[in-house]
């Protein structure tokens, strides 16, 4: 009964006339009447109620933070307290009391409705004293393209005293000027020189109103053709970067593979586990961090580093005191023994973390992106590359710089003649493999950051390491490097031509001829690998 | 953990007996009848299936509490085909001819389900098959509880045009059969709407794929030409977070393009940062927030056998539910388990379903459900932002396919046959 009431109280708001009439209390308790298209009236309807409450009221709902009880009908938002959940009144703040979850329904939004609901709370804020917020509500009304909203705009862009927040309404006004029906063509072209000056991908579609009008389309097209040309050009500009970004990411999952397989001949099966072994360690670190030490968490990447480093190391030197070195010189049985290890330690971890990913968070300082003229480069794969450059940079330091680089790098050029100056071989051979595996769990951190935390991590890279390293060149960090980064830009430069499945093949065959060609890789050098 | 099970079971029982005095029936006696589960419990679809093996463990507890199926107890037969496709078939074989089972649920992928098909032939067993897939198959011997295209895709498809007026569609996928039969069928749809080619964008990706910087800029591209852009995946389930994470990193919001997922759900999203995801989309036929009794009473239930508050239910799992009762009343109704009579005796087996109606098993071997369309939130779960009116059955042929738009499915006699072909009027019309 007080639904069908409330139905026939939602037709008749429709109509201006009584609208004027219409308590705001009574207005939000029709928000969870009808579906989304008569939900978006009553956000309009609020939102120029002109009331204090209309804002936080909307800002709620566009998070989905608003209730109602199934009882009575009253809008409230839920907070937990403990292990219940306690219903306040949306408006008041009132507390109501402790609700199951089958007493409260939600309010439902869809995209469409928050769409709307963005666009609503645009037009509210663009008087605020705030310029943030008046940015922020230009950047809205320039997406939402409306023609309403032409006056509004109008008036704020000749208030408006801050110049980059006025370049934002000025677009935003040629945006929605150019989507309306009734605009002069004077303004309209003006529009367009606007947009052509703005110059990026939302020019573009912003423009694109303009280019079915015949007396437009010739300012238009020339408009867009200028800025499709810049786009192309950065366009280039993005590919070379997510290029060095893809390089980056398989140089730290190959570098300690190329210490492992190139530097001692050890074909290491199991390195892309010693990778997953440092992505876990990362989420136990963040764990401990996120339930005991909640405010150091944008610190939690610098404290897996090392441990990770340790903690891979460690298993590395275990497998290699374990089992490797009795296989020396016996590349077949190396390969089937550490096939075997990975799988025991894929199932170990599955079995100790369960076979669901684990949450590994990103920190603020990872989110997000920076716009370098037209193009994107996202903070994580900044982040990734110096990191792969930092660990380079210190392997090239250890293997040319201290006294266990040169012994490495003895061991490995003539064993025999290094145990006769009195070096361990067998420990720097420990050493050599704990530093590789060392190295791969340091990449385990940086990839925690762009993949899944699962038992399978370490599978989906094994196949790229061994080709970096076999196409660098086994033995040589610089091989390597090259190795990983021509790839990443090959890759990328294919991609969006012949799609990534088929990018894919084409370097594997790429490489089977290159490897014909040069069996020994890019970079070629003399060494036990190569002996034997 | 083994050894909590007799402890739960007993309380179950107990709960149920308490609450519920008129469904405890006498304690079931007699030769236990078999119930083979085949989920991989080790390897890649892990993460998936050992969910569905304990959901059936739980649904067969409480038919024994309840009394058993025709008065007799249940013995559930856990195998572990271990991610590994050809191991289904074998383990397949073990279920029906060593330890003989009545009935089997199983397998997650449709590589693992073409695997066993031969051998639920040969040996005439009885296979429940409970999740999404690409349809294009009837057999007699299998009975497909989860969603076939239509029962999915298409009505996602309805979604996006009708309330957020998408004209240009992305369809991204993994690069193996289910994406790209459900690519196909889906770019059928659409043109048959009215969508230019022009408008089509159609990606496939390698498993796990995790460098998606290239692709999503181009969707970000093809998304800005002035039409409301739409990304349609069938990602397979863990590529999708980095997917996902790129999509925010890039700034395209949910509100810019939002992406309708079919392999994402409350499994998934369990234990992830779904910041990056939330407002997205995913069309299943259940989601956990599905707001009624019957649901709740579920997950109860789950929560209870699981001893674990934050487990979450999912869609599959509910698609054993159904699958389970359809056969536990098809066995009541036949008065035996005998392979041939219970096949015939599940058609038309109508059952509850956790969404508030009733699902049928067809003459096709599909059922019907309706199809729910969820926005995730940032607690892992969906808010249900749409459903269709009725329920949809499903159908083993697409209609928008050339090759199969001629077929129907009809196991009962006297057609008694997958694939018939209404325009030639034979049975084995087209390809399998």
């Amino acid at each position: 009964m007080l639904g069908l009431l409330r139905r026939t109280l939602l037709i008749f708001l429709l109509t201006p006339s009584f609208l004027m009439a219409q308590d705001f209390e009574n207005l939000v308790t029709l928000l969870p009447e009808g579906d989304f298209d008569d939900r978006g009236r009553v956000v309009n309807q609020i939102a120029v109620s002109g009331d204090d409450r209309a804002l936080p009221l909307l800002e709620m709902l566009t998070n989905g933070e608003l209730s109602y009880l199934r009882e009575t009908g009253r809008i409230v938002t839920l907070r937990e307290e403990g292990d219940d959940d306690v219903a306040y009144d949306a408006l008041s703040d009132e507390r109501i009391g402790v609700v199951g979850r089958r007493d409260a329904r939600d309010i439902r939004v869809n995209n469409g409705l928050r769409r709307d609901i963005a666009a609503a709370i645009g037009r509210m804020g663009l008087q605020s004293p705030d310029p943030a917020v008046r940015l922020d509500a230009a950047q809205r009304a320039f997406r939402a393209r409306d023609p309403a909203q032409i006056a509004a705009l109008t008036d704020a862009l000749s208030a408006e005293s801050e110049p980059h927040v006025a370049t934002v309404f000025e677009q935003a006004r040629a945006a929605a000027i150019l989507q309306s029906d009734d605009a002069v063509q004077a303004d309209k072209r003006a529009a367009i020189a606007v947009l052509a000056a703005r110059g990026d991908r939302d020019a573009l579609s912003a423009l694109s109103p303009a280019l079915s009008d015949p007396a437009l389309v010739a300012d238009a097209q020339a408009a867009t053709d200028e800025i499709e040309r810049s786009i192309a050009s950065w366009g280039l500009a993005q590919n070379l970067w997510y290029g060095i970004s893809l390089g980056s990411v398989l140089m730290l999952a190959a570098i300690g593979l190329a210490i492992t397989f190139g530097v001692m001949g050890v074909i290491n099966m199991a390195h892309g586990e010693l990778v997953m072994i440092g992505a876990y360690t990362t989420y136990l670190v963040q764990e401990t961090i996120r339930n005991s030490f909640p405010e150091m968490f944008g610190w939690s990447l610098a404290i897996a580093v090392p441990l990770a480093f340790l903690t891979a190391g460690a298993v590395g030197v275990a497998i290699e005191r374990g089992v490797v070195r009795y296989l020396y010189g016996r590349p077949l049985e190396t390969l089937l023994a550490t096939w075997g290890i990975s799988l025991i330690l894929q199932q170990a971890v599955r079995s100790i973390f369960g076979p669901n990913n684990r949450e590994v968070g990103n920190p603020d300082w990872m989110s997000g992106a920076v716009d370098v003229g037209q193009m994107a480069m996202t903070w994580n794969r900044i982040w990734i590359l110096v990191f792969a450059l930092a660990v380079f940079a210190a392997l090239l330091l250890v293997l040319n710089r201290t006294p266990i680089g040169l012994q490495m790098r003895a061991v490995t050029q003539n064993r025999s003649m290094a145990a006769n100056m009195g070096i361990r071989t067998g420990w720097v051979d420990a050493m050599t493999f704990g530093l590789g595996a060392g190295v791969a769990g340091l990449a385990g951190v940086a990839l925690s950051q762009i993949d899944n935390v699962s038992p399978n991590l370490g599978q989906s890279y094994i196949v790229d390491s061994f080709m970096v390293v076999v196409f660098g060149g086994a033995g040589n960090l610089w091989g390597a490097f090259a190795g990983a980064f021509t790839l990443g830009i090959a890759t990328k430069f294919m991609e969006p031509w012949v799609g990534a499945v088929l990018a894919k093949i084409l370097i594997l065959v790429a490489i089977i001829l290159f490897i014909q060609k040069r069996p020994r890789g890019l970079f070629a050098l003399k060494g036990r690998a190569v002996d034997s | 953990m083994t050894k909590l099970f007799p402890l739960t079971a007993t309380l179950c029982a107990a709960a149920i007996s308490v609450a519920a005095p008129s469904m405890a029936q006498d304690a079931p006696s007699g030769e236990p009848i078999k119930v083979g589960i085949l989920h991989s419990l080790s390897g890649t679809m892990a993460i998936s299936e050992t969910t569905l093996k304990d959901v059936m463990l739980m649904l067969i507890e409480r038919q024994n509490a309840a009394g058993g199926v025709l008065g007799r107890p249940l013995e559930a037969v856990v195998v572990d085909p271990a991610s590994d496709w050809p191991l289904f078939a074998e383990k397949a074989r073990e279920l029906l001819e060593v330890e003989e089972v009545a009935a089997v649920f199983g397998n997650w992928t449709s590589v693992s389900r073409k695997s066993v098909l031969p051998v639920f032939e040969e040996l005439n067993g009885i296979l429940f098959y409970p999740v999404q897939y690409e349809g294009e198959e009837s057999q007699r011997n299998v009975f497909y509880t989860g969603a076939a295209p239509n029962q999915q895709a298409i009505p996602a498809v309805d979604y996006l045009i009708a309330e957020e007026g998408v004209e240009r569609w992305v369809l991204a996928g993994t690069d193996y059969v289910y994406p790209r039969t459900t690519n196909r069928i889906l770019e059928a749809y659409l043109i048959s709407l009215g969508v230019a080619e022009e408008d089509i964008m159609i990606n496939y990706t390698p498993f796990g794929h995790s460098d998606w910087q290239t692709i999503v800029s181009d969707i970000a591209a093809f998304g800005s030409e002035g039409k409301k852009t739409a990304v349609v995946s069938t990602i397979n389930g863990d590529a999708n977070v980095p997917f996902y994470r790129e999509l925010g990193n890039q700034g395209i919001s949910a509100e810019d393009i939002p992406v309708v997922a079919f392999s994402v759900g409350e499994e998934e999203l369990a234990g992830l940062d779904t910041a990056p995801l939330v407002g997205h989309l995913a069309a299943w036929n259940y989601f956990m927030s599905v707001d009624t009794d019957a649901n709740y009473d579920f997950i109860d239930d789950w929560v209870e056998f699981i001893g674990d508050e934050n487990r979450v239910t999912n869609d599959p799992m509910e698609a054993h539910y159904i699958g389970f009762n359809m056969w536990v009343q098809a066995v009541e109704a036949a008065g035996t388990t005998d392979v041939d009579t219970v096949i015939d005796s599940l058609i038309g087996q109508t059952v509850p379903n956790l969404s508030g109606g009733y699902s049928a098993m067809m003459p096709n071997h599909h059922i019907t459900k309706p199809v729910l369309v969820g926005e995730i939130q940032d607690d892992g779960q969906f808010s249900i932002v749409w459903e269709t009116s009725g329920l949809v059955p499903g159908d083993a042929w697409s209609d928008y396919l050339p090759d199969s738009a001629d077929l129907i499915s009809d196991w009962r006699a006297p057609l008694s046959c997958g694939n018939y072909n209404v325009a030639t009027a034979s049975c084995g019309g087209a390809a399998e």
